[in-house]
C-alpha cells in the first residue's frame, strides 16, 4: 500500500471543514439524579449545586432547581450505553474527516486541549443539546505519539431555547498507531517517574552515603588542605590523590540561579530553581532553591541546606531560604 | 452542609496560591466518574480492554479530569463563584494506584462590569507529570449580597 502523501490528504479533506453537524440531543432533561450522581462521583459538595435552602438565600437561582455544575455541560448530550444519540439527532457524520484520517492509516485519537466557555448553569428541567463544527486541521506533524494532524472541533452547547450556555474548542491529535502492540510491556503497572540516581563508585560514594546518613561531606585535601566540590580524585592545586572529609554545616549565599519553566520533565516540581551556592566553608554546590517564589529569589541571598529525601535511597541536601528575622 | 467561605475581590491578590489538594486515583474513582459523565468508553471501566489497547490500566476520562478541576476552583472560591472560562491541556493519564495533586495560582484579578474576575493558573501533577494544566477565569462572589 503506497500512502498518501501528507498534502494529498490535506487537499481533500480541507473542503470538509467548518462544515456543522447536529443537533446532538440529550436522552433527559437535566435531573436532580444526574447532578447528584455528579457530585457523588467527583466529591464536589458545593452547596449552589444541591442544597435547595442554600441556593434560595444565597444565589440567583430558584430554591427549588438543582443546579448543575457548568463543567456538566458535554454529559448531558452523550451517547447512552449503547452508542446511540438522544432522540431526534442528526445522523449526520459528525466525524467524517475523522473517518477519511483512520482510512489513511491515522487511527489513534487523544484529545490535547480544552477550552471552554461557560454563558450560564443548566437547571433542573433544562434540556440541552450541541452542534459541531470541524474547523481545522493542522500541517503533519511529528509528537511524541507518532505522526498525525491536529484536528480542531468547535462546539456549542445550546438550551431548549437555542441559546448558547456553554461553548468549547477542543483540540484532538489524530495519529497513526503503531503496526503493533508491545503487548507484553503495556501490561505491566504504571509506573512512578524517578529520578535518576547517580552512578555512585569509589571517587564520590562517601558523598551520596554521606546525605544518606544525614551529613554534607566536602572533599579536603590530605596534603595541601583545599576544599572541593564536587568530588574528584585528585586536587587540582597540588595532585595529590589522598583525601578526606570535612561535614559542610549546609549554609551559605546564592552565588547565581536559574529558573527552569518548560518543559515540565517529571518527576520535577515547577518552576524549578536551580542554585548556585557559596558554601560557608569555601566551595560552591548546585542544588535545588524550595520554598522561595521565582521573582523573589536573589543573588546573595542567605540559604541553608535542608537535607531531603526526594525518593526511597535518594537524599539531596535542598536549599531554603534563611529567614531575615 | 458544610461551611463553604466565598472568597471576595478584597481579600485576594495576585500572586496567591490556591491550597494543593490531593486525589488518589481508584478503579472506583475512574468508573463512577465516567459513568457519571456518561462516558462508557471500555477504556474507562474494563481493565483487559484497556490493556488490548495499549495501556497498563484503564484511565480517567477528560470529562471527569474537568470535573474534578471544576470542584478544584470553586472549592477554593466558594459557591458564590461562578466559572466562566476552563482551558485545559492533558498530559500523563490519571491510573489507579496513583495521586493527582492539584495546585494553581493567581495569575491576574481583573473587573467586569460589577464583577471581579480571578484569572487561577492551575495544573493537576500525577506520578508521571502533568495530568492537566491550564487556566481559569472565575467570577468571584459579590461582596455585599452573599
Amino acid at each position: 500500500m503506497s500512502e498518501a502523501t501528507a498534502a494529498d490528504i490535506l487537499s481533500r479533506i480541507k473542503p470538509l471543514l467548518n462544515k456543522r453537524v447536529g443537533p446532538y440531543n440529550s436522552w433527559n432533561p437535566v435531573s436532580r439524579t444526574h447532578i447528584w450522581q455528579w457530585c457523588s462521583a467527583m466529591g464536589d459538595s458545593n452547596p449552589l449545586y444541591q442544597d435547595d435552602a442554600y441556593r434560595a438565600q444565597h444565589s440567583e437561582f430558584s430554591g427549588e432547581k438543582a443546579v448543575a455544575p457548568p463543567t456538566m455541560m458535554q454529559m448531558w448530550s452523550m451517547r447512552d450505553v449503547n452508542g446511540n444519540d438522544g432522540p431526534g439527532s442528526t445522523t449526520d457524520n459528525l466525524y467524517e474527516i475523522l473517518t477519511a484520517l483512520e482510512q489513511e492509516g491515522y487511527e489513534g485519537i487523544m484529545a490535547v486541549s480544552y477550552d471552554q466557555t461557560f454563558h450560564r448553569y443548566l437547571e433542573e428541567g433544562d434540556s440541552a443539546h450541541h452542534y459541531s463544527t470541524i474547523v481545522d486541521i493542522s500541517d503533519l506533524k511529528t509528537t511524541g505519539m507518532g505522526k498525525g494532524f491536529f484536528v480542531t472541533q468547535w462546539a456549542e452547547f445550546l438550551d431548549q431555547n437555542e441559546e448558547l450556555f456553554a461553548e468549547a474548542k477542543i483540540t484532538y491529535f489524530k495519529y497513526q498507531t503503531p503496526k503493533q502492540q508491545p503487548a507484553a510491556k503495556q501490561a505491566s503497572a504504571p509506573g512512578k517517574i524517578n529520578r535518576i540516581h547517580p552512578v555512585e563508585n569509589h571517587d564520590h560514594e562517601h558523598f551520596w552515603q554521606g546525605l544518606r546518613g544525614g551529613k554534607l561531606l566536602i572533599q579536603k585535601c590530605e596534603d595541601c588542605g583545599e576544599l572541593r566540590h564536587p568530588p574528584q580524585p585528585m586536587c587540582e592545586h597540588c595532585q595529590s590523590i589522598r583525601w578526606s572529609t570535612i561535614e559542610s554545616k549546609g549554609k551559605g549565599t546564592v552565588y547565581t540561579y536559574t529558573v527552569m519553566h518548560y518543559p515540565e520533565i517529571p518527576p520535577f516540581d515547577y518552576p524549578n530553581a536551580i542554585v548556585l551556592v557559596d558554601l560557608e566553608e569555601g566551595v560552591r554546590i548546585v542544588s535545588q532553591l524550595i520554598g522561595t517564589k521565582p521573582n523573589d529569589i536573589h543573588i546573595g541571598m542567605a540559604v541553608e541546606m535542608k537535607l531531603t529525601e526526594v525518593q526511597e535511597g535518594m537524599t539531596l541536601p535542598l536549599f531554603h531560604a534563611v529567614d531575615k528575622a | 452542609m458544610t461551611a463553604f467561605k466565598n472568597l471576595y475581590a478584597s481579600e485576594l491578590s495576585v500572586g496567591d496560591t490556591l491550597p494543593e489538594f490531593a486525589l488518589p486515583i481508584t478503579t472506583r474513582l475512574v468508573v463512577s466518574t465516567a459513568i457519571a459523565s456518561q462516558d462508557f468508553q471500555d477504556v474507562h471501566h474494563d481493565k483487559a480492554a484497556a490493556q488490548e489497547k495499549g495501556t497498563p490500566d484503564i484511565f480517567m476520562n477528560i470529562l471527569s479530569t474537568n470535573g474534578f478541576v471544576g470542584r478544584y476552583l470553586t472549592d477554593w472560591a466558594g459557591p458564590g463563584s461562578r466559572i466562566k472560562k476552563i482551558q485545559f491541556k492533558l498530559g500523563a493519564p490519571n491510573f489507579p494506584g496513583d495521586t493527582m495533586v492539584m495546585s494553581g495560582e493567581v495569575i491576574d484579578i481583573s473587573q467586569e462590569g460589577e464583577h471581579t474576575l480571578a484569572h487561577v493558573n492551575f495544573k493537576g501533577k500525577n506520578g508521571m507529570g502533568n495530568h492537566v494544566s491550564g487556566v481559569a477565569v472565575l467570577q468571584l462572589a459579590a461582596e455585599d449580597g452573599q
